[in-house]
């Protein structure tokens, strides 16, 4: 176990050379850096916090503590969900918030280079007026790509586009030495050595701290549908997801939720987007469905198919979003899952496994058999299209150590079925420092030696973001 | 009961944006959009045909030949039928021109039908000229009562019962039909259309009102000659916050409200 020196006042004197001004200390520091979005994992105070706005400031800082063995965690906005930019360890916490520029495009090569700190709904913003489409989608549009690159966030669109790993071409990287290297390049091929790109992409702040980003976009594509396809339950519903595929049908975005959890974030938006009925029929379980394409005229035929497909699948009924205003009230609802969650919820805890998308039925009816064996209330939504579930165990009236335990039980068994269905413990959230053990648990002594020997050469005085995704304090 | 819609094609001014340099609307590729309060029009008019399916509902646009698609767009979320009024001669009219143009239109569209209708239902203005003079001074013309920033309707023999939005809460009217009522924004948005009434819209024929049809109308009233309006600056209003109004049983708990309210957002 590595053992860790306090902040002094000769070190808060000698982090004042680098970043004038900047270095708070103690009961200064901002105490939304002691979290993120999931306090349940913890919240612990660093001793100094920065707000970064250079390389080589976070290379000189960075230096500084590892001399001094001081444990440095990296964050962006917060949003992460496992507890991952928590300072556990407390000492310096950097936040990229502030490098927050845009630093070009590369138009030729479709590629815009960014600051860490620059937002995910700020860069989908600006690429849309240069026609071009950044794709990863996650539903929390307010957090740094940093921290979407670090957790290799997903989102709504990895569907048809993948997650972030496939738009990352490069990087600049501070390492836990302090010393400045860079990975990948603009380039679309390569085939030049281990990808250490690959290796930072989803490390979640362990290797080292990425200070500038090249990022991959597409050209924008020109029309986009949403057809919402209310079931009369949630099984006629999700075995309809796979038959999307086979029929060949290449959605943007596959979404499943059942209506309970949409009235609840239709509670929390103030207003009702989706019928509950249709021609007298209640509706149990929702798909909802996004294509796109470069003309209506593409689409229409596309999309007049697979409404009939999912009709003859058993869907009440396919409505059509094909409007601006539509389509933002569709989404919108979709997008308030977590906040209608949160608002009704004391004690939250959650996970978001993936399975083959075949398996998402079963995978779903084992969650609903067990979920009676525990006094939490269990809901779930996911990204039908590529199996990845959020599931969250929510209450308000247990004691939080009587909840905690029992959520414990609940996951492990629940992480041990997805593996078993050929699945893995975390689609996009990342592992952070609530998911540590039952990584462990999933993928087994020899895969976590291999990454924590990955660790020790990145970082041998495990200085970076301590007690994260494989290594334990 | 027959409803007349009255919709306007506007552009999506969510989606508008300024250009830095000359600092007037960036209009290029923005999506046309039909005005949101004439889709809350058209909504309410679907609400009242859930109840009673005999329920026939019209609409009616004036504008170039894209409006169309704003109408048939309302024929996939409600509409049973659809005009567009359409002519280079109503081009430019302002709010007097257009109300007297639409006046001629809904009664030819009412001798076409081979009926009167009983309510005509507007939004209380569009996004794009925010004037909201179109819909009460059609009802001048028609010579019907009026309400205007209405939220919801229910109808009742001869007659509407109207939910609408004042100073200092909502209201209920009557109102005896024929009439005419202008929408403002509801708690519910339009209703999706379904895939069905979608691809029978892509279809529909739509029927063209042009100054042939609408031989009532003096050349000199409508278009750019017939409208007396003048416009001479166009500027962005400040947004105004909404206001909130506290009204506790007493006025001493009203006064320890509106103390913890300030200081919970820091003002004292």
């Amino acid at each position: 176990m590595a053992t860790y020196n306090p902040v002094t006042p000769e070190i808060i004197a000698q982090l004042e050379q680098i970043v004038p001004g900047r270095v708070v200390v103690g009961d200064d520091v901002n105490p939304d850096y002691a979290r993120d979005e999931m306090p349940i994992y913890g919240v612990k105070m660093p001793e100094v916090s920065i707000d970064v706005l250079t390389t080589e400031e976070v290379a000189g800082i960075v230096k500084i503590c590892y001399e001094n063995n001081i444990p440095v965690t990296t964050r962006g906005a917060g949003t992460g969900l496992v507890g991952g930019c928590t300072p556990i360890c407390g000492g310096v916490v950097l936040c990229t918030m502030r490098m927050n520029k845009i630093l070009g495009y590369d138009l030729e090569n479709f590629a815009v280079t960014v600051q860490p700190g620059v937002l995910l709904q700020q860069l989908a913003d600006d690429a849309l007026t240069h026609d071009c489409l950044y794709p990863p989608d996650p539903g929390e549009k307010m957090a740094t790509l940093g921290g979407n690159v670090a957790t290799n966030a997903g989102g709504m669109r990895a569907v048809k586009y993948g997650a972030t790993r496939d738009y990352v071409r490069a990087m600049t990287v501070v390492l836990p030495t302090g010393e400045i290297t860079h990975f990948g390049s603009t380039v679309s091929k390569t085939s030049s050595g281990y990808s250490l790109t690959n290796l930072m992409i989803g490390s979640e702040g362990t290797l080292g701290i990425i200070t500038e980003l090249t990022l991959k976009l597409i050209p924008a594509p020109k029309a986009t549908v949403s057809l919402i396809a209310p079931f009369e339950d949630l099984d006629a519903c999700i075995s309809t997801v796979p038959k999307v595929f086979m029929n060949h049908f290449k959605p943007q975005a596959l979404e499943f939720f059942e209506k309970e959890i949409l009235i609840s974030s239709e509670e929390y938006l103030g207003k009702q987007v989706f019928p509950r009925k249709i021609d007298g029929v209640e509706a149990g379980a929702y798909l909802l469905l996004t294509f796109d394409g470069d003309s209506m005229d593409e689409l229409d035929p596309i999309v007049e198919s697979a409404a009939e497909m999912l009709v003859e699948e058993g869907a009440l009924d396919v409505l059509v979003a094909d409007t601006p205003p539509k389509l933002k009230d569709a989404w919108a609802a979709r997008s308030s899952f977590l906040e209608g969650i949160e608002e009704q919820t004391k004690l939250l805890d959650e996970c978001d496994v993936v399975v083959p998308v075949n398996k998402i039925a079963p995978y779903v009816a084992y969650v609903n058999e067990i979920k009676g064996d525990y006094d939490f209330e269990v809901k779930y939504f996911g990204h039908a299209g590529d199996g990845n579930l959020h599931i969250y165990t929510c209450s308000n009236d247990m004691a939080e150590d009587e909840f905690r335990a029992q959520v414990d039980k609940f996951l492990s068994s629940i992480y041990q079925k997805a593996m078993e269905f050929g699945g893995q413990i975390s689609g996009e959230h990342g592992i952070g420092l609530g998911k540590v053990k039952f990584l462990a648990e999933a993928v087994g002594p020899v895969n976590m030696a291999l990454m924590q020997g990955i660790k020790k050469v990145f970082d041998p005085k495990m200085i970076l973001n301590p007690g994260k995704v494989c290594c334990t304090l | 009961m027959n409803i007349l819609v009255c919709i306007k094609q506007v552009p999506d001014t969510t989606e508008i944006k300024i250009d830095p340099v000359t600092n007037t609307l960036v209009r290029d590729g923005v999506p046309s959009i039909i005005n949101p309060f004439d889709g809350y029009a058209l909504e309410a008019a679907a609400r009242i045909k859930d109840k009673d399916p005999d329920t026939k509902i019209v609409v009616l646009s004036m504008g170039p030949s894209q409006a169309e698609a704003a109408l048939r767009e309302a024929l996939a979320i409600a509409a049973d039928k659809a005009y567009l009024v359409t002519d280079r001669i109503f081009g430019g009219s302002d709010t007097l021109a257009t109300s007297y143009i639409l006046y001629n239109a809904i009664t030819k569209v009412e001798e076409l039908e081979g009926a009167k209708f009983d309510a005509i239902f507007c939004g209380k203005q569009a996004i794009d000229g925010d004037t909201a003079q179109v819909g009460p001074e059609l009802a001048e013309y028609l010579d019907y009562p009026q309400v205007t920033y209405a939220l919801e309707a229910t109808a009742e023999a001869g007659a509407l019962r109207i939910l609408k939005e004042g100073e200092d809460g909502n209201y209920v009217v009557g109102v005896k039909t024929p009439c005419l009522i202008t929408y403002t924004k509801p708690s519910f948005d339009p209703r999706f259309p379904t895939i069905k009434r979608k691809m029978a819209a892509r279809k529909a024929t739509i029927e063209k009102l042009t100054s042939a049809e609408l031989t009532s109308i003096d050349p000199a009233r409508a278009g750019l000659k017939g409208s007396p309006t003048k416009v001479k600056k166009t500027f962005v209003p400040p947004r105004k916050e909404a206001g909130v109004i506290i009204k506790e049983e007493t006025g001493e708990e009203s006064a320890q409200k509106l103390f913890t309210l300030l200081s919970e957002s820091h003002v004292i």
